[in-house]
């Protein structure tokens, strides 16, 4: 695996919607590419054939009844909304201008 | 203050008041809160609206429940109706839930009295609470030094005499490491156990609710109130609470209990020696000792550490400025977004969704995470082998006694190595119990470990009984 570059970090903080400074981005790199490094160690296996695990007992596919339970208060959760409009969240403007 | 057996039982009799026992709760919070920065929030009113009830209750004849008038500590990650949970982040400050986590409803079915929430290293991501977004928790042993973490307010408000039983969250570790460092039993449960709804989650396929208590029965008669079948978390297994409590005295003649090198070596000289002590306390009582190698284990810590990291960015995209808590203003949708995440996460909290965003991204995802969760099956797998040849294993919770203050924040991947003992548990989803045995440098207590197959809290309570009464508390 190639080592972890300094645009990599760049782009990652991108997608996770962060905004990193200069002098972060050249500590992540570093911290980042140490915790990468380590997990070298599972490079070296030979996992052709092992399964992987999302749930530890294998539970899958929990279903219930389709029936019509009480969800929250709408007020109640529309009151902890940082900006909220007739009942609905508020934000600022998703669509540039009309060209 | 009396334990959490003690305490259900005189308020039950009407010995004592559940309103008594909170006034002295809420006396020992106000004398050292401010030194040690244990509760982020108190809820006097709604606590003494409660014990009024319960006291209201008890004069008119009713059984209240396990738990009747014991004062409890929240961890802030931990919903309650209407209370400010925070996560320690700045990004939910000013944020109350509309809903209680199935915890808090059956500790209220219990009797139980939440005083408050407790200090957390952001979004449960740390081992000494120095991350959280108000300041760090002090060690009430030591207030030089760290309680562990995440769950260290929790900890800690049971080692200062605060509440006779707190709740954590254990991720990684997150229970049983401050239950070690704050001298308290820590109880990781199997996963699926007590419902994860209402916890704000980190890492979803790891994180489990359990107690900290004084005593391995308490913390017994505090898992039976929160375990069993949830609806609402379709990870929770499909069976009632088991029976813990009557197992407590069961002890472990005729059991073997493997000694697992993997959870020992690396560990101070101090902390071995507690080990080696427990060892012979187990053998003494009847069990027959082995010896293991789970190399497996090694690679847990790689595995956790990218585990853990995707699942985090991938729970914590929902916290983007629009449904609650903070918003930092932008220009379009998308600075605004990226405005509020990062002015609203810790510089930890950033690096692990980082971690996680290019674990799970394109060209990364089979290299890192796919294979993450191939060395997680390796981990159940060397698990399983184990419990061929022994009922139970033992180790140590942690590598050192409490360290101080700033020793590990400079070096985050030697702030995850001191997790090394307690990760392969959450891997395998298999419960682990961590027990104040002995002290070591400056007097601070030190943590064995107990480890067990899926569903086997009453062995493990068992096994933590016997090195309590070895311990010196009978």
């Amino acid at each position: 695996m190639p080592g972890l570059k300094r645009e990599d970090v760049a782009h990652v903080a991108k997608l996770a919607r962060l905004t990193m400074s200069e002098s972060e981005l050249d500590k992540f790199t570093v911290q980042l590419g140490q915790v990468l490094d380590h997990a070298s160690d599972m490079n070296a296996l030979d996992l052709d054939g092992v399964v992987a695990t999302a749930h530890p007992f294998g539970l899958i596919n929990v279903v219930r009844d389709d029936e019509v339970r009480p969800g929250l208060d709408h007020d109640a959760v529309m009151a902890m909304a940082p900006d909220a409009q007739d009942g609905r969240f508020a934000v600022p403007r998703i669509l540039g201008e009309a060209p | 203050m009396r334990n959490v057996r003690d305490t259900a039982r005189d308020v039950q009799n009407g010995d004592a008041s559940a309103l008594s026992v909170l006034e002295e709760s809420l006396a020992q919070i106000r004398r050292r809160n401010e030194e040690l920065n244990v509760f982020l929030h108190v809820d006097e009113d709604g606590a003494r609206a409660a014990a009024n009830a319960i006291d209201g209750r008890i004069a008119r004849g009713e059984n209240v429940g396990a738990l009747a008038g014991v004062p409890v500590a929240l961890k802030d990650n931990l919903c309650q109706t209407n209370i400010p949970t925070t996560c320690s982040s700045k990004i939910l400050e000013g944020w109350r839930p509309p809903y209680n986590a199935t915890v808090v409803d059956r500790l209220l079915a219990a009797g139980a009295i939440p005083v408050g929430k407790t200090n957390l290293d952001e979004f449960a991501m740390g081992s000494s609470t120095e991350n959280s977004a108000f300041g760090p928790t002090r060690n009430p042993l030591d207030t030089s030094r760290v309680p562990g973490g995440s769950s260290g307010g929790s900890a800690a408000a049971v080692a200062a005499d605060m509440t006779p039983l707190a709740l954590g969250s254990d991720t990684g570790g997150s229970i049983r490491q401050p239950a070690a460092l704050c001298g308290l039993i820590g109880v990781k449960p199997s996963y699926g156990l007590v419902s994860r709804y209402g916890l704000i989650a980190f890492a979803s396929s790891l994180d489990q609710i359990g107690p900290l208590t004084k005593t391995v029965t308490d913390a017994a008669m505090a898992l039976e109130v929160i375990a069993g079948h949830d609806p609402l978390d379709s990870t929770s297994l499909p069976e009632p609470s088991p029976s813990l409590v009557a197992h407590v005295e069961d002890g472990v003649a005729g059991k073997r209990i493997g000694v697992v090198r993997e959870l020992i070596d690396g560990a101070d000289a101090d902390v071995v020696a507690s080990v080696e002590r427990a060892v012979e306390a187990l053998k003494e009582a009847g069990a027959t000792i082995i010896e293991l190698s789970v190399p497996e284990f090694r690679l847990g810590l790689s595995a956790y550490y990218l585990i853990a990291p995707a699942e985090a960015s991938s729970n914590l995209a929902r916290f983007d400025g629009v449904r609650y808590g903070l918003r930092v203003d932008g220009d379009d949708v998308t600075s605004m977004m990226e405005a509020t995440r990062t002015a609203g996460f810790g510089e930890e909290v950033k690096r692990r969704i980082m971690l996680g965003t290019y674990a799970l991204s394109a060209g990364y995802y089979d290299a890192y995470y796919g294979q993450a969760l191939k060395v997680r099956t390796l981990t159940i797998d060397a698990f399983r082998r184990a419990y061929h040849q022994a009922d139970l294993l033992l180790g140590a919770t942690t590598p050192s006694v409490a360290f101080e203050f700033g020793s590990k924040t400079a070096d985050p991947m030697a702030m995850y190595l001191s997790d090394v003992f307690t990760i392969p548990s959450n891997l395998s989803g298999e419960p682990a119990i961590s027990v104040p045995f002995g002290t070591g440098e400056a007097g601070l207590p030190i943590g064995v470990q107990l480890l067990g197959p899926g569903r086997s809290e009453g062995q493990l309570f068992a096994g933590a009984r016997v090195l309590e009464i070895a311990d010196g508390r009978p």
